[in-house]
């Protein structure tokens, strides 16, 4: 069972409590208009699938209702980073 | 050796003695006319078609665990074709009819029983998409129809008809049923081997040589093998052996449980489904009752369960059958599913010239394996996709063509 700290409010919340945001860090194309089908495809539809650490979006839905970064093995579910929003995963 | 009631006579005779290995365990040669990587069902059932609806014989079939070890083995054996655009229908469907000469086609009995599938009806909301849903069928040609909360009742004496989600009715397809999951892949291989094709276990897939945009060898932990042409059929780790190829997928790997009881007296011979609470349940000719739920949210490549889920699927199935309460469980286990953002397989062509793939079937992979292994097959023989692939090419999503079953069948991957 995945336990994260949320990193706002402090408190350990287990995946019942939790709300998965998908792969973090994406940016939505810059200049939409600009943009090529193939990028448009690439930011609607293409995510990272690492089998190891993933970079990823969690919300404390349970608790204080922030979203918040994760970095975590998809193999063990090891959590190896969490951080605020605003922050770049390291790990 | 045919599998047959007189050869069963005359082994049970004479000591049982005379019974061959089902396939052999050949060492790899060093070239191949066509690779096949994925040792589960799709992967078994593309070495057959393609061996047998296409000639090719010098293949071979890459498994780096044992066959049938992934989700070929790890599903909850269910088989239904109720599925509402005509892509799907098409492909779906036909998957019913394979299934139902298959025993004969391979000469093993893989345990087809047409029990009959359920979905419940427990609001007036789902009563009108029912309604929706059965008037699509008929349009496709693949039957269906609304029964009423008696008959329900009938047919499941168990079940609880009014708690917390009262029973209105149900949608049932009678064709749809289950079968011995590990027969499939056992069925195929033995079909498969007896036509000449290699397949090799233990034998893990570490890399591609490329030259010329096209692969012109694999790296195995078994040693180096030349080919024409690759076959992917690895679903949950699609993403992973795409990547180790040079290219993406809009695939993600997610954890699908499952769980079985105790064995118990027979009470129940239908596969049904509670929509109110995401849990489908039915009886194994063992007397056990497989249970499943909804997929895990977040990526996973875990193969193993958790506490959550198993609390959610076993309270839901002592709602839909409180007599159940007493029953322990047993087995519990989790598979790897690949997920693409419309809930529709992902067949024929990728980026690399040569290497065709079969993936994207989420938590429907069991029901779809012998279309799944007739198109790939196909695709590598012919180099181009079967037409009732067509629709589900890689390039639909730059194309904005998506199949969106999640939304229309309402199915939960």
């Amino acid at each position: 069972m995945i336990v994260l700290n949320c990193p706002y409010c402090g408190q350990d919340r287990h995946e019942e409590e939790l709300t998965y945001g998908g792969e973090a860090e994406i940016i939505r194309p810059l200049e939409p208009e600009e943009a090529s089908d193939e990028l448009w495809t690439e930011y609607l539809y293409f995510r990272t699938n690492p089998k190891g650490t993933h970079h990823e979006q969690w919300c404390c839905s349970g608790g204080c209702g922030q979203w918040f970064k994760v970095a975590r093995d998809t193999v063990s579910h090891d959590i190896l980073e969490v951080v605020t929003f605003d922050k770049r995963l390291s790990a | 050796m045919n599998y047959n009631v007189f050869n069963l006579l005359w082994q049970g005779l004479t000591g049982n003695k005379g019974w061959q290995q089902a396939w052999r365990s050949p060492e790899p040669k060093p070239r191949y006319d066509a690779v096949i990587i994925g040792g589960g069902g799709h992967g078994l059932a593309t070495a057959y078609y393609l061996a047998r609806e296409h000639g090719m014989t010098n293949i071979a079939l890459l498994e780096k665990g044992w066959l049938g070890g992934g989700n070929t083995g790890r599903n909850t054996t269910n088989v239904r074709s109720d599925y509402m655009f005509p892509e799907s229908a098409a492909i779906y469907d036909l998957a019913l009819r394979l299934y139902e000469t298959l025993g004969k086609d391979l000469n093993y009995n893989i345990m087809l029983s047409q029990r009959g599938w359920l979905t419940l009806i427990e609001d007036q909301h789902q009563m009108e998409g029912a309604r929706h849903k059965a008037n699509w069928l008929q349009c496709n040609g693949v039957d269906g129809e609304i029964i009423g909360a008696g008959q329900v009742a009938e047919m499941m004496p168990g079940l609880q008809m009014d708690g917390r989600y009262p029973v209105r009715g149900a949608f049932l397809q009678k064709r749809g049923g289950t079968i011995r999951h590990d027969a499939v892949a056992w069925g195929y291989a033995r079909a498969a081997d007896r036509l000449g094709v290699d397949i090799i276990q233990n034998c893990e897939v570490q890399g591609f040589e490329k030259s010329g945009g096209r692969i012109a060898a694999i790296q195995t932990s078994r040693g180096r093998i030349e080919t024409d042409r690759v076959g992917l059929a690895v679903a949950g780790h699609s993403g992973a052996m795409a990547e180790k190829a040079g290219f993406r997928l809009p695939v993600t790997s997610h954890c699908l449980q499952a769980m079985v009881s105790e064995p118990v007296k027979p009470f129940l011979d239908h596969v049904v489904i509670s929509p109110g609470t995401g849990v489908y349940i039915n009886q194994t000719q063992k007397g056990e009752m497989v249970m499943g739920g909804v997929l895990d949210l977040y990526h996973s490549y875990g193969q193993r369960g958790n506490f959550p889920t198993i609390e959610k699927v076993v309270t839901s199935a002592v709602e839909m059958f409180p007599t159940l309460s007493q029953t322990r469980l047993m087995r519990h286990w989790a598979g790897i599913v690949d997920i693409t953002p419309d809930s529709s397989p992902i067949l024929g062509q990728t980026p690399v010239e040569n290497m065709y793939i079969n993936c994207g079937w989420g938590t429907g992979g069991f029901k779809a394996i012998p279309p799944g292994g007739y198109m790939l097959a196909h695709s590598i023989a012919k180099e181009t996709p079967h037409e009732l692939a067509a629709p589900f090419g890689l390039n639909r999503f730059r194309d904005n063509r998506l199949v969106d079953e999640g939304a229309a069948a309402g199915i939960a991957h």
